[in-house]
């Protein structure tokens, strides 16, 4: 990362270590401000920062190299393939350090500059995630904002933007005023053009993403998997009472999108409102598993049961998909979530576990688990470097269709141990 | 993902009201033979195949229909009061085709290849845009490497039809004092002057990109397209698994083995690609078995996409024709009607298919020389894609077994040959029949069904 204080370095490097994460590509963030204050337990004042502050260059030259080197124990030992190092990195010297140590170890480096002088997204920026660190616990506002003001203009006057001319054969991306333009030179693969697109279509307004699945199906009711059946009476409710739940949020220009099943287009239908259908969105292919019962499954393909209890994420149904197939196949609805501002997304259970692991940050041993009950819409707003997570439920029964992990995952366990966490049905 | 057409555009005044899917006009800016024409078709045809109906406009074909006869760089000098009427006039003319298109013939995208090299020009065309309610985004090419250039002229000026009588000396030089034309007068898109407009500027042949407003989801999508073509020469190479169990048997679908001879063209096409010399291949293969098979001969790493799996066929799946005759003979009719849309009983279309099959294309537009190992529907999405072919060709494209089809990019298309590695095989391919009609007879719904065993 390149680019003065509170230009939104760290706010990009989590968001793509997020990412990539989710897309399967072993990716660590390392904040030398992390370091710095391991380093110096107490942050006292801006002066820490001052140029001609030799001491604290001392320790800051440190960080940053302690950083470095376990960016390399993470490709070497750890099977790492990105690493995002975020710091100002606003010297030429300093990126030169990093280039030739990148050049050594055979490593690509790609560089992402944030430009920005708007002073009221500086001033947000602050307030949203400056006021609440570390380093200033003990301030008022008022001192928090003046100290870290006289921080940034410790770099200013060494600071020097990749150039253009100078920097040409460097790989690196520009932004602009939060994206309003960006500068793309030297693209040298798959995953910087990847890096690329992605931040080009991420953007900070307040917004916010609503998830839930279809209204309880028939198949639903009959604790059967898969399938494309209609809305049983009490999904019909649910329907009406998201409609009402909706309207009362007086969202401003909502989109919906549902998928091409029956059960979340007869869930959206009662909105009242145009939807956008994506096949993308359909539930997890369960192969030759679709509109079994648990039961049957056990009966029918009990090692194949047993497997997906084994590895719930990687498992692919025979003539089926895996988690992992899933996440794959929406990635384009997550691009398109990005680029969007407030959306509600009426999907399917396996659907909305691999969309919320991706906004919540869930490694895929927990993503197969997460809960996602029917009848409850989750509201996830962007704040700060994460998302808050309000959860509704429309008060309208429906079954539980979540089944844990039972504690015997062998393939010659017995039946009983196998349905053991089977949710009830009829 | 259906994007459907909302309201469009209501008249208010001059000025037309944009909905989110308000149609978009590309406009390309730049000095000659700097490649805009071969953006212009490159990307009208890969948002043509993704469903985007788009349509180019050269400004230099309506030129050449005007004035019949070309006869030297002094039409274009910026002197030529004569010569500037008519360009003017073409542009518009060029225009009113466009407005045509985008409100009358439910086009989406127009693409408005000409120079645009002044901001008054380009001024004229924001203008026709706002009163009509399109949005607009230019695309800027600036390049001065004198050999990209030369080669440029070569590639495509040489052949074109302003220099068919002259040699190639004389067209040089012809077209050469013809750029500088343009020269003196050019305003590059500006940082600041120009920062209220929506572009990308793509410098050295996409060594760097400037990007300035992207407004919604298909400029991303254009932006993402055109940083990752390329122009290095090199050359694609597409084929199918060798023959399969179900293939001899007549059966579409599943995930069976190759059979005997199957086996012989995976060795035939390692002795092929071995005698190709091909620097640097990557292999692609599906994750279907008969592709991996093929594959495991070459003795080179591969990689398996999921998404280069057959298109699934459902309910249909592992049948023969005869039986789904049997079974659906509804589903059999509505397939032949529109072979493109129809999706089966619980599986994809081929419609479906190009949408999955978008990245592998935008992967291959990055790479250099790749050996696609395929199935019979997903090489027909492939080819389109290349050819430029509709989406009523497509399913009807001729991919037979054991062929490979050799794709070299060359001037604004692509050349294609096709090789048969000599190793007999069913042939799979299924005619559209006469009757298409639901109550037509088996007779007449198996009508074109190849024989099997």
């Amino acid at each position: 990362m390149v680019g003065l204080p509170a230009r939104g370095k760290t706010y990009i490097s989590k968001k793509l270590t997020r990412y990539l994460n989710w897309i399967g590509v072993p990716t660590k963030m390392f904040n030398v401000g992390q370091y710095r204050r391991e380093a110096v337990k107490i942050y006292k004042n801006f002066e820490f920062f001052k140029p001609d502050n030799e001491e604290a260059m001392r320790i800051r030259k440190a960080c940053a190299a302690a950083a470095l080197k376990d960016v390399s124990a993470y490709f070497t030992k750890e099977q790492g393939q990105v690493a995002v190092f975020d710091a100002t990195n606003t010297t030429r010297e300093r990126r030169a350090v990093i280039v030739s140590l990148a050049k050594e170890k055979g490593y690509k480096v790609f560089f992402v500059e944030s430009i920005c002088d708007d002073p009221e997204i500086i001033a947000e920026n602050i307030k949203q995630v400056k006021f609440g660190s570390p380093d200033y616990v003990d301030r008022d506002i008022d001192e928090a904002m003046e100290d870290f003001v006289q921080r940034i203009e410790c770099y200013r006057a060494s600071y020097m933007p990749i150039d253009d001319e100078k920097d040409r054969k460097l790989s690196y991306i520009k932004i602009f005023d939060v994206g309003s333009r960006y500068l793309v030179n030297q693209i040298q693969d798959h995953i910087q053009s990847r890096i690329v697109y992605y931040l080009m279509n991420i953007h900070v307004t307040p917004r916010s993403i609503y998830l839930s699945r279809h209204g309880e199906s028939e198949l639903n009711l009959l604790g059967r998997i898969g399938g494309d059946s209609g809305l049983s009476p009490r999904g019909l409710k649910y329907a009406s009472a998201l409609a009402n739940f909706i309207r009362s949020q007086e969202i401003t220009d909502l989109k919906v999108w549902t998928s091409h099943m029956k059960r979340t287009i007869q869930t959206a239908e009662t909105l009242g409102v145009q939807y956008e259908q994506w096949k993308a969105l359909n539930e997890i292919d369960a192969g030759v598993c679709e509109e079994l019962t648990y039961e049957e499954i056990q009966e029918n393909f009990p090692e194949e049961f047993a497997l997906r209890d084994q590895d719930k994420y990687r498992y692919r149904y025979p003539k089926g998909e895996s988690y992992e197939d899933l996440v794959h196949r929406l990635e384009p609805v997550i691009m398109e979530l990005e680029r969007q501002e407030n959306v509600l997304v009426v999907c399917h259970q396996a659907v909305m576990r691999c969309l919320l692991a991706y906004f919540l940050d869930k490694p895929a041993d927990e993503l197969p688990y997460l809960r996602c009950p029917l009848h409850t819409v989750l509201k996830l707003t962007p704040i700060a470097y994460g998302c808050k997570v309000e959860s509704y439920f429309l008060n309208i029964e429906a079954v539980n269709t979540h089944r844990e992990r039972p504690a015997n995952v062998s393939i010659n366990r017995d039946p009983d141990e196998a349905l053991q966490t089977v949710p009830d049905h009829i | 993902m259906m994007r459907g057409c909302s309201s469009r555009a209501k008249q208010n005044q001059d000025r037309a009201v944009c909905m989110t899917n308000c149609p978009t006009l590309i406009v390309t800016v730049g000095l000659p033979a700097r490649g805009k024409t071969y953006i212009s078709k490159k990307l009208t045809r890969y948002l043509n195949w993704i469903g985007v109906p788009t349509r180019e406009f050269n400004v230099g074909q309506y030129r050449r229909e005007f004035v019949k006869i070309y006869k030297s760089f002094e039409f274009f000098r910026p002197d030529n009061e004569e010569g500037l009427k008519i360009r003017r006039q073409c542009a518009s003319a060029a225009l009113n085709d466009v407005r045509q298109y985008l409100t009358e013939e439910g086009g989406q995208v127009a693409v408005f290849d000409a120079t645009n090299t002044t901001r008054e020009r380009r001024e004229t065309i924001i203008q026709f845009a706002e009163q009509n309610g399109f949005k607009v985004f230019f695309v800027e090419s600036v390049c001065e490497d004198p050999d990209v250039i030369q080669e440029n002229i070569v590639q495509v000026k040489l052949g074109s039809p302003d220099y068919t009588n002259c040699n190639t000396e004389e067209a040089v030089e012809d077209f050469m004092k013809r750029i500088k034309c343009y020269e003196n007068s050019y305003e590059t898109l500006d940082e600041v002057l120009d920062r209220d407009l929506s572009y990308i500027k793509i410098m050295d042949v996409g060594q760097r990109y400037l990007v300035n407003r992207v407004l919604d989801h298909i400029q991303s999508r254009i932006v993402y397209y055109l940083m990752n073509i390329h122009i290095t020469p090199r050359s694609i190479y597409l084929c199918r698994h060798g023959e399969s169990e179900l293939n001899v048997k007549g059966r579409i679908g599943g995930d069976s083995g190759l059979t005997p001879r199957g086996k012989e063209f995976a060795k035939k096409l390692s002795q092929f690609i071995q005698a190709q010399s091909i620097s640097d291949l990557k292999v692609w293969t599906s994750q279907m078995k008969r592709t991996i098979q093929t594959a495991e001969a070459l003795s080179v790493p591969y990689e398996q996409w999921k998404v280069l799996n057959e298109i699934d066929a459902g309910v249909c799946e592992e049948m023969m024709y005869e039986e789904i005759q049997d079974h659906y003979p509804l589903e059999f009719a509505l397939r032949d009607q529109d072979k493109y849309r129809y999706r089966y009983p619980k599986g994809e279309s081929y419609e479906d298919l190009v949408q999955r099959l978008e990245p592998v294309i935008m992967e291959l537009e990055r790479q250099e020389n790749v050996l696609v190992i395929c199935h019979q529907a997903v090489m027909r999405c492939l080819l389109a894609y290349f050819l430029d072919k509709t989406a009523e060709e497509l399913p009807y494209l001729k991919c037979p077994l054991h062929t490979v089809l050799k794709l070299t990019p060359v001037a604004y298309g692509c050349k294609v040959e096709s090789i048969s590695l000599n190793v007999d095989a069913v042939n799979t391919h299924r005619e559209r029949p006469e009757n298409v009609n639901i109550h037509r007879t088996t007779e007449d719904a198996l009508q074109t069904v190849p024989a099997h065993l």
